[in-house]
C-alpha cells in the first residue's frame, strides 16, 4: 500500500513540476544570444579602461602617479616625461606626460580605485569586456591600446539608460 | 574468495570476505558537488558513511596575509574575493571593524542603502544555494529559474557599484557613490516580480515528494552539538536555536526594521532548507522597508581626513584635493589598538579581526568565515548515513570555498 502511495505521491510530484516549466514557455524570455545579440551593460560598468583627450586632442593625464598608488594590484606603470614645447604642439595638456602608460590586464581587478583617484578625469572605465588573447604578453597594454582615439566600439555590448527597467533584458519570443 | 594462499608470504592478510570491510574513498576535489574545490576522504562500511574528514587548501590564496601589503581602503577589494557569493557582506564587515577603530559616524542614507545592498545580495546568495542544492539532488530546473532572479540582483548592484560579482561598493566612512537616478523603481520592480518566483521555487522542491524524501531525516545534527561545533546562521536556525546577529548584537540600523528569524526544530536537511526558503521572503520585506526609507542626505561621513572628498570639491578647493592627494597616496592612519566586528553574512556569522599599529595598513587582519566553522561540523552529520546523501548535506550547509581557504 505504501508502495502505491509513493507511486502517486511522486507522479503528482512530477506532474506539478512540469506545469510550472511547461507555463514558462510562452513567457518572455531573458538569455541574450550573445555575441548575436549585443549585451546590457550598466552605466557604472567596469570595463577595461579609457584614456582621454581634450577637445583639441591632447592627453589629460599628467603622470601625477596618483592611479599607480591607488591600484591594489599594483598594474599601472607610467614614465612620466617633460615636453618643453609650446601649449598647442604638446602632446599632453601640460608641460609634463606619460610617455609610457601601461596597464597589465593580468594583474588588474577592475576596482574602479584609479578612476576614483585620477584628478584630472584622464582615466576612466570604458565597458569593452573581451579581453581574452592567444598570449599573455598580449594583455599588457599600452597607450595605443588605451588611447580613446585608438579604441574601437565593440558592437557586442550596449549600454544601458541610467534609469532603465530591471527587466528590460526580456526578449519578445 | 578464489585467492589462493599458498603461496603469499604471511604478512599478506588475505580477505574472505571483502565487502565486511571498510574501504575509503576520495570525494573531491574536482567532485562537481562539492561547491568548488573540496576534498572528502570518505571510510565507507558498504554504503554507509563511518567516518568523514574533510581535507581543505586547494584554494588557499593567502588573502589575509596580502591584507597587511595593502592600505586600509585597498582591502575592501580582497574582501570581495572571499564569499563570492556575499560580497557586500564582506565588504560591510571590514568597513565596519575598520570604521570602529576610527571611530566614525556613518550618515544614515549610507546606512540604509548599506542594509538595502546587504539583503539584495542575501537573496542573490540563496538563490545560489538554492539553485545548486537543488541540482544536486538531482532538480535541474530550479537551477535555471534561480540564476535568472540571481541575474536581475546582479543587475541591480551593476547599477550601483559598476562590478556584479565583486562591487567593492562600500569604503570606509560610507559608499563609493551614491545610488543612481530611477533605482528606487527599480528595487520596487524587483520586490513586486520575486514572490512568485519564490511560489515557483516552492511549487518545484517544496512540495515535492522526492524532494522531501532526499532531505528529511538526513544529516541530522542536535543543537547541543550545533553549538559545541560554532555553527551559525541559517545552518545553526534549522537546529532551532534562533541566534541571528541582526537581532542578538544589531548593526548599522537593523534593530529598526521589522522581520522574523525563521526558526526549525528537527536539524536536518529539510529543516535548514526551509529557514534559507524562508529567510529570503524576510530578507525581501527588509528590501522594501530599507527602500521606503531612503532620504536624501550625505553618503560619506565627515571626515575630510579619511573619507575621500566629493569629485567637484576635490577639483575646486585646495584643501580638498590636498586631502585626496593624501588618502589616495599614503592612506590614513587608523588608531592603535585591536576590534573584533561581527555581521550576520548569507553563511553565518562573519566576523573580522584587525589589528592596527597606528599606521597606514593593518597590522593583521584575521577573517572567522561561517563556512570554516560550518564545515567543521559536517562529519557529525554525515556519520552513520548513506554515500549518496552527503551532496544533500554538503548543499545544506551552504560553503564556499573562497572563504574556507582565504
Amino acid at each position: 500500500m505504501s508502495l502505491f502511495n509513493d507511486i502517486v505521491n511522486s507522479t503528482k510530484a512530477i506532474i506539478k513540476g512540469m506545469s510550472v516549466t511547461f507555463s514558462q514557455i510562452p513567457k518572455q524570455k531573458w538569455t541574450v544570444q550573445y555575441p548575436e545579440e549585443p549585451v546590457t551593460v550598466q552605466p557604472r560598468y567596469r570595463g577595461q579602461h579609457l584614456l582621454h583627450v581634450d577637445e583639441l586632442g591632447r592627453e589629460k593625464c599628467v603622470a601625477c602617479f596618483l592611479c599607480a598608488a591607488a591600484c591594489p594590484s599594483d598594474c599601472i606603470y607610467i614614465v612620466a616625461t617633460d615636453d618643453p614645447r609650446p601649449a598647442e604642439e604638446r602632446i599632453g595638456v601640460d608641460e609634463r606626460y606619460a610617455s609610457v602608460y601601461n596597464i597589465d590586464y593580468g594583474r588588474c581587478i577592475f576596482c574602479g580605485y584609479c578612476v576614483e583617484a585620477c584628478p584630472k578625469d584622464a582615466i576612466t572605465h570604458g565597458y569593452n569586456f573581451e579581453l581574452s588573447v592567444y598570449s599573455r604578453a598580449d594583455l599588457l597594454k599600452t597607450k595605443d591600446d588605451l588611447l580613446i582615439t585608438k579604441q574601437k566600439q565593440s558592437p557586442n555590448y550596449r549600454v544601458a539608460f541610467s534609469d532603465e527597467d530591471v527587466d528590460s533584458e526580456y526578449k519578445v519570443v | 574468495m578464489s585467492v589462493s594462499t599458498q603461496n603469499l608470504p604471511p604478512q599478506f592478510e588475505v580477505i574472505d570476505q571483502p565487502l565486511d570491510t571498510q574501504m575509503t574513498i576520495s570525494m573531491g576535489p574536482q567532485h562537481p558537488s562539492t561547491h568548488g574545490v573540496l576534498r572528502l576522504e570518505l571510510v565507507l562500511d558498504g554504503e554507509m558513511i563511518v567516518k568523514a574528514t574533510p581535507d581543505i587548501g586547494y584554494l588557499h590564496t593567502g588573502m589575509e596575509k596580502l591584507f597587511e601589503y595593502k592600505k586600509y581602503q585597498q582591502g575592501i577589494v580582497i574582501t570581495d574575493r572571499m564569499d563570492y557569493l556575499n560580497p557586500l557582506g564582506n565588504n560591510l564587515a571590514y568597513v565596519m571593524a575598520v570604521e570602529k577603530l576610527l571611530g566614525l559616524e556613518i550618515p544614515e542614507r549610507a546606512q540604509v542603502i548599506r542594509v538595502l545592498m546587504c539583503e539584495l545580495q542575501r537573496i542573490a546568495s540563496h538563490l545560489v544555494w538554492l539553485g545548486t542544492h537543488a541540482l544536486d539532488l538531482g532538480a535541474m530546473t530550479v537551477f535555471f529559474y534561480c540564476f535568472r532572479e540571481r541575474e536581475k540582483i546582479l543587475n541591480l548592484i551593476e547599477a550601483c557599484s559598476g562590478g556584479r560579482l565583486t562591487p567593492s561598493y562600500f569604503r570606509i566612512g560610507g559608499i563609493m557613490m551614491d545610488l543612481p537616478g530611477g533605482f528606487e523603481r527599480r528595487v520596487k520592480q524587483f520586490t513586486d516580480n520575486f514572490p512568485p518566483a519564490l511560489a515557483e521555487f516552492n511549487t518545484l522542491l517544496t512540495g515535492n515528494t522526492i524532494f522531501q524524501s532526499r532531505t528529511k531525516g538526513v544529516g541530522y545534527i542536535s543543537p547541543e552539538d550545533a553549538i559545541d561545533w560554532g555553527i551559525s546562521g541559517p545552518s545553526l536556525r534549522g537546529s532551532g536555536i534562533g541566534l541571528d546577529i541582526r537581532r542578538a548584537n544589531p548593526y548599522t540600523g537593523y534593530e529598526t526594521y521589522d522581520f522574523d528569524v525563521p526558526v526549525e526544530q528537527d536539524g536536518d536537511v529539510w529543516a535548514r532548507y526551509m529557514v534559507r526558503m524562508r529567510e529570503m521572503t524576510e530578507s525581501l520585506k527588509i528590501v522594501r522597508q530599507a527602500a521606503a526609507r531612503l532620504k536624501p542626505g550625505p553618503v560619506k561621513a565627515d571626515a575630510p581626513k579619511v573619507v575621500l572628498p566629493e569629485r567637484e570639491a576635490m577639483k575646486t578647493h585646495m584643501d580638498a584635493l590636498i586631502h585626496h592627494f593624501l588618502i589616495v597616496a599614503e592612506g590614513f592612519s587608523v588608531p592603535k589598538g585591536e576590534v573584533y566586528h561581527a555581521i550576520e553574512a548569507s553563511k553565518g556569522e562573519l566576523g573580522v579581526y584587525v589589528k592596527s599599529d597606528g599606521g597606514a595598513k593593518p597590522n593583521r587582519v584575521h577573517f572567522r568565515a561561517p563556512s570554516f566553522v560550518n564545515l567543521s561540523a559536517l562529519p557529525i552529520m554525515v556519520e552513520g548515513e548513506m554515500i549518496a546523501d552527503v551532496v544533500a548535506v554538503i548543499g545544506s550547509i551552504d560553503i564556499v570555498l573562497g572563504e574556507i581557504d582565504r
